[in-house]
């Protein structure tokens, strides 16, 4: 389970670029759920995500995952415990080490690494087995180095890495969003096996509403570093692409007049 | 053939070097110029501890580990103060300048008198093949102790090129390479890149250090300037056993490192016999790397023009 509780990060603090990315986030994600966020660009979705991974520490708030209070946690020190898959393919994978060297690396994930030797028999065994379940043909071509794959077979085998130690939080960041719709399509799908095999714990990012409603049982929209709308249960299931469309329309139309008008709008006419 | 024998050997013992760069420039992508404080710190180590008595084994073992500390020194300058690459090692390397003038004493330690690896060598020469003997290698008469000294350097670097592809095979070298690959990958991955900086940083210095204090036993004096141009030149090693071995897999990088360097020091060694002023060593060696750096892009542009031309 992950605890969110008022999250706040600002970037460029006191200058005139100063973002307010995330306002007072509070967020509860069950066990083995599987959360979409949605939200326009800058709302604060990627952050939330990087927030949650570590990659920089928030200004007030705190995080914990199973009970652990992880707030000021490195992010080197969070990722034993949370797998993660980055929205550029090339990101999660080491691209001059070989396929099986990749997978080896993180079959140690949140496990001491010593001088044993890397790719033993028995390692090779079972990635050639666990890779075998992508369908790609990968498991023949463990020692070519990642760097000479397609996005598509980096993204999938990141998505592999990233579950192959099963984490207590599996955090998607637009994963698909730099594939070809049909690549996409492939791990998306690839995704869906992974989470429901491995009834993980899921945070994932993305702009596709197709994909929002399609997968999991939780869509949170976001807009300007704060939780706009949450759905789930028996909502989020008969949430459709045009509820979201216009969803996103509203948030747009009240970005249009100041803040203030809107307030006294929604009391005199909601 | 005398002269080619001390150049292979020479070129061995400077193939630590190259190991050494290797591991920071390679494999951590990491511009450490540190190699030239550690070079002459692991002989400056050695020398002092040899004329106070030291058994050149040990005195040895404390030049890798005086390296090991001061790339580390560099390594955690650069991850805990996030100072550049490039300049965290230039502090280390100035520091060690003063340090080594301390460690000698004086700029100059000479170990001509002296119980050396070198010496241990040479009397097991004299015990296998007996006090000045000539060996008939291929119509030259080659002392036997030149060549058993050859051996021995020959045997010291393929043990230590086994022993670092033994360790970047490991789990944890395995991270270190990755560390050097893709960083953001190998912290999602719950690897702490910052100590995988150091400890790296530490063990290319260390393989260094043993270069100089090998060096030093070897020529017979430690000398404080004997480490400038060592990291151009680690670095031309290294780039001639790639241009030679076109193989990017890690036991065949390792042991294009090694052959680099003997390579590099035979091109140096016959460019002096014909002739080359000394004084001209550094200036060469700098512009070979600068030529080795840019003419493969240069031939990529090239070969592009030709294939437009074609067409």
């Amino acid at each position: 389970m992950l605890v969110l509780s008022n999250l706040n990060k600002t970037f460029n603090a006191g200058t005139i670029n100063e973002v307010n990315a995330l306002q007072e986030v509070s967020l509860t994600i069950e066990e083995g759920s599987f959360i979409c966020v949605l939200g326009t660009n800058g709302s604060g979705k990627s952050t939330l995500l990087n927030a949650v991974a570590g990659t920089f520490y928030t200004d007030s708030g705190t995080i914990e995952l199973n009970g652990k209070d992880i707030t000021r946690w490195p992010e080197y020190k969070r990722a034993c415990h949370v797998g993660r898959v980055f929205q550029n393919p090339f990101s999660g994978t080491a691209p001059n080490m070989t396929i099986g060297e990749n997978l080896a690396l993180a079959a140690k994930r949140g496990k001491k690494r010593g001088l044993g030797w890397g790719l033993t028999s028995t390692v090779l065994q079972e990635l050639k087995s666990r890779v075998k379940t992508l369908n790609m043909g990968l498991e023949e071509r463990l020692d070519s180095p990642i760097g000479k794959l397609s996005g598509g077979q980096r993204q999938a085998l990141t998505l592999l890495m990233s579950s192959w130690v099963k984490p207590e939080l599996l955090l998607l960041d637009e994963h698909t969003a730099a594939l070809d719709p049909k690549t996409a399509s492939k791990v998306i799908e690839l995704t869906e096996k992974i989470v429901t095999a491995g009834k993980l714990t899921t945070l994932m990012v993305t702009h596709s509403m197709q994909q929002a409603v399609h997968l999991g049982d939780r869509i949170i929209m976001m807009h300007q570093g704060k939780i706009k709308y949450d759905f789930r249960g028996e909502e989020k299931r008969r949430l459709k692409i045009a509820d979201l469309l216009s969803l996103f329309d509203d948030l747009r139309r009240k970005d249009q007049i100041d803040a203030g008008v809107v307030e006294l709008l929604m009391k005199n006419y909601v | 053939m005398t002269l080619l024998v001390g150049s292979i050997t020479i070129g061995l013992i400077l193939a630590l070097l190259a190991l050494g760069i290797f591991i920071s420039f390679r494999i951590f992508d990491f511009p450490d110029i540190t190699a030239e404080g550690s070079f002459t710190f692991g002989a400056a180590l050695s020398a002092a501890l040899i004329v106070s008595g030291a058994n050149p084994i040990t005195a040895t073992a404390v030049a890798f580990v005086g390296g090991f500390a001061a790339g580390a020194a560099t390594g955690l300058i650069h991850t805990r103060f996030k100072i550049n690459p490039l300049l965290s090692g230039i502090l280390v390397m100035t520091a060690l300048y003063s340090v080594n003038l301390h460690v000698m004493g004086k700029s100059n330690v000479p170990l001509l008198s002296q119980r050396t690896l070198f010496t241990w060598f040479e009397s097991f020469s004299e015990t296998v093949s007996g006090k000045d003997t000539l060996v008939n290698l291929i119509g030259w008469s080659v002392p036997a102790k030149d060549l058993w000294t050859l051996f021995f350097c020959l045997l010291i670097i393929v043990f230590f090129g086994l022993l670092l592809l033994w360790y970047f095979r490991t789990n944890i070298g395995t991270a270190m390479r990755a560390t050097g690959d893709n960083d953001q990958m190998i912290r999602a991955l719950g690897v702490n890149t910052k100590v995988m900086i150091i400890f790296g940083v530490a063990l290319s210095n260390g393989f260094i250090a043993l270069a100089g204090s090998m060096l030093a036993q070897f020529q017979g004096f430690a000398d404080v300037q004997m480490g400038i141009g060592m990291m151009v030149w680690g670095l031309a090693s290294v780039i001639i056993g790639e241009a030679l071995i076109r193989d990017n897999s890690l036991g065949f990088v390792i042991a294009g490192a090694v052959i680099g360097a003997v390579l590099f020091r035979l091109l140096v060694a016959i460019a002096l016999r014909w002739g080359m002023n000394p004084n001209d060593l550094k200036l060469i060696t700098a512009a070979f790397v600068f030529l080795a750096l840019v003419l493969p892009g240069f031939m990529k542009k090239t070969k592009k023009v030709k294939l437009i031309r074609t067409k």
